[in-house]
């Protein structure tokens, strides 16, 4: 039995307490413990990104993050972006851009953007494109990604709520 | 299976180092390196785990005496971002740009990095390069004492330094670099993100009246930990930074390397790399 503990932490907005073992990762307590299973599981190893969440607005890969670490954090998952009008632009930009196939990476690319925006809203392809060096997609050969994202910046990133 | 009989996350460096003295511990930074290597099985936990990314000793950068230091926390992300990084240690900067992917930039720390002692590390190499010291805390006679050790001589084999059990790596050290010193560094890998170093370079040197003085060269992953290059640094010494010097000093390097085959690549090809990597950096030495 591996020894648990409680924490305590922002998760969306809403603060949250939980136990989880010592050694469990982020992803799986989001995923198995707490259910929320818009981040995805892809590789476990810190390579392919669909597991990204913010953590005091700096994306992670949730898979190599221990669970414990989120305690006293700001945590804001796929779920948390999905319910904030201000990335409504870059969603529906994915869709006009067929930045979405299968839709396993789309969580964390999502994640992932809404911090490249964050931190620069009107990043260049350039920069948009080494902002996303850590999600893989197996589908949409990224072009279609990346437009998407561009479409966005060119806008500002955001639209005024 | 975990042994784990308690978690423990200090405040400062004073009770990190008590908790260390007990023995058996597992230090938890990033943990990009901790929890991939435990899920293989490669690692095995101690009877403690200690997070440690709550001691604010542990982070930010300062300057005094000569010597910039680099607080063991500071992550690959901030590296990229701090003006005296970016400014000051250019070779430093350049490995942080090449390292991994945004997310695990974000997360990985500088002090993992040097513990972690992969002879691929990536921040291993412009260190060495310039002539950095780790910075070492522990507990002994009730009282909180440090010593420096030369990144050279801490860094042992694979996964393997010199600290001891009891001591936490504080900070990493570097001292300014002389009026006129220009360094870069240079790696390759299969592709240009997330990809752990087939080779690396970094070589700095003073470039005065058309000589190189005080070169300094390092290599990644062609030896069982990232080692400085005296032979290379010996031809170069003194003398123009012109191409036959370099051509010279790159043919060195390659005879002064020791890698192995593995499954990134063969020795053979790490070798010609290391040649052609050589090359490039002093080339852009010779011209910056
Ligand atoms: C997908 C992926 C890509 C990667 N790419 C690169 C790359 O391009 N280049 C590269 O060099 N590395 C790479 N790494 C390895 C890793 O991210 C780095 O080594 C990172 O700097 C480790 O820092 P951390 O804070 O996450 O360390 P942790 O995992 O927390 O710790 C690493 C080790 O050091 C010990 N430790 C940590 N801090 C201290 C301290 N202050 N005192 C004493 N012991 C300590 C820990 O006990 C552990 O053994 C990659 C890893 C992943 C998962
Ligand atoms: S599941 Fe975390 S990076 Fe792939
Ligand atoms: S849409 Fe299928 S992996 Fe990206």
């Amino acid at each position: 039995m591996s020894l648990l503990r409680e924490i305590r932490f922002t998760l969306n907005g809403v603060a949250r307490q939980v136990s989880v073992p010592v050694t469990m990762t982020a992803l799986a307590m989001l995923r198995d413990v707490l259910h929320l299973t818009g981040t995805k599981y892809g590789c476990g190893e810190g390579e392919c990104g669909a597991c990204t969440i913010l953590v005091d607005g700096r994306s992670v890969n949730s898979c190599v993050m221990f669970a414990v670490d989120c305690d006293g954090r700001q945590v804001t998952t796929i779920e948390g972006i999905a319910a904030d009008a201000q990335w409504q632009p870059l969603r529906e930009s994915l869709v006009e851009h067929g930045g979405v196939q299968c839709g396993f990476c789309t969580p964390g690319m999502v994640v992932q953007a809404s911090h490249v925006l964050s931190r620069d809203p009107h990043a260049d392809r350039q920069a948009i494109k080494r902002g996303l060096e850590g999600n893989l997609c197996r589908c949409t050969g990224y072009k279609k990604i990346v437009d998407a994202v561009v479409a966005v910046a060119d806008a500002g990133g955001k639209v005024a709520p | 299976m975990s042994a784990i009989e308690r978690y423990e996350v200090p405040r400062d460096v004073e009770t990190a180092a008590e908790i260390l003295r007990g023995g058996a511990v597992t230090i938890l930074a990033g943990g990009t390196d901790l929890m991939p290597q435990s899920k293989a099985g490669r690692v095995s936990f101690g009877k403690v785990l200690m997070n440690i990314r709550r001691i604010p000793e542990l982070m930010g950068v300062a300057e005094a005496d000569g010597m910039i230091r680099i607080g063991a926390l500071t992550s690959i992300a901030d590296l990229l971002e701090l003006d005296t990084v970016g400014r000051r240690l250019p070779v430093l900067w350049q490995a942080a740009d090449q390292f991994a992917s945004g997310q695990i930039r974000n997360m990985g720390t500088i002090g993992g990095n040097i513990c972690n002692a992969s002879p691929a590390g990536d921040t291993l190499v412009p260190l060495l390069v310039l002539n950095a010291e780790v910075e070492l805390a522990s507990k002994a006679g009730g009282r909180l004492v440090t010593r420096r050790v030369p990144l050279r001589d801490f860094l042992l084999g694979p996964g393997r330094t010199a600290r001891r059990p009891e001591e936490l790596l504080t900070a990493v050290a570097v001292p300014v670099p002389p009026d006129g010193f220009r360094a870069r560094f240079a790696k390759l890998g299969t592709r240009p993100a997330l990809d752990i170093s087939t080779v690396s370079v970094a070589v700095g040197a003073v470039v005065r009246g058309g000589a190189a003085e005080d070169v300094r060269v390092a290599f990644g992953a062609v030896a069982p930990r990232p080692i400085r290059g005296p032979r290379t640094e010996a031809t170069l010494d003194g003398r123009p930074l012109a191409k036959a010097v370099i051509d010279a000093a790159a043919e060195v390097a390659h005879d002064e390397v020791t890698p192995i085959d593995d499954v990134r690549a063969t020795a053979w090809y790490r070798r010609q790399m290391i040649h052609n990597l050589t090359k490039e950096v002093l080339s852009h030495v010779a011209a910056a």
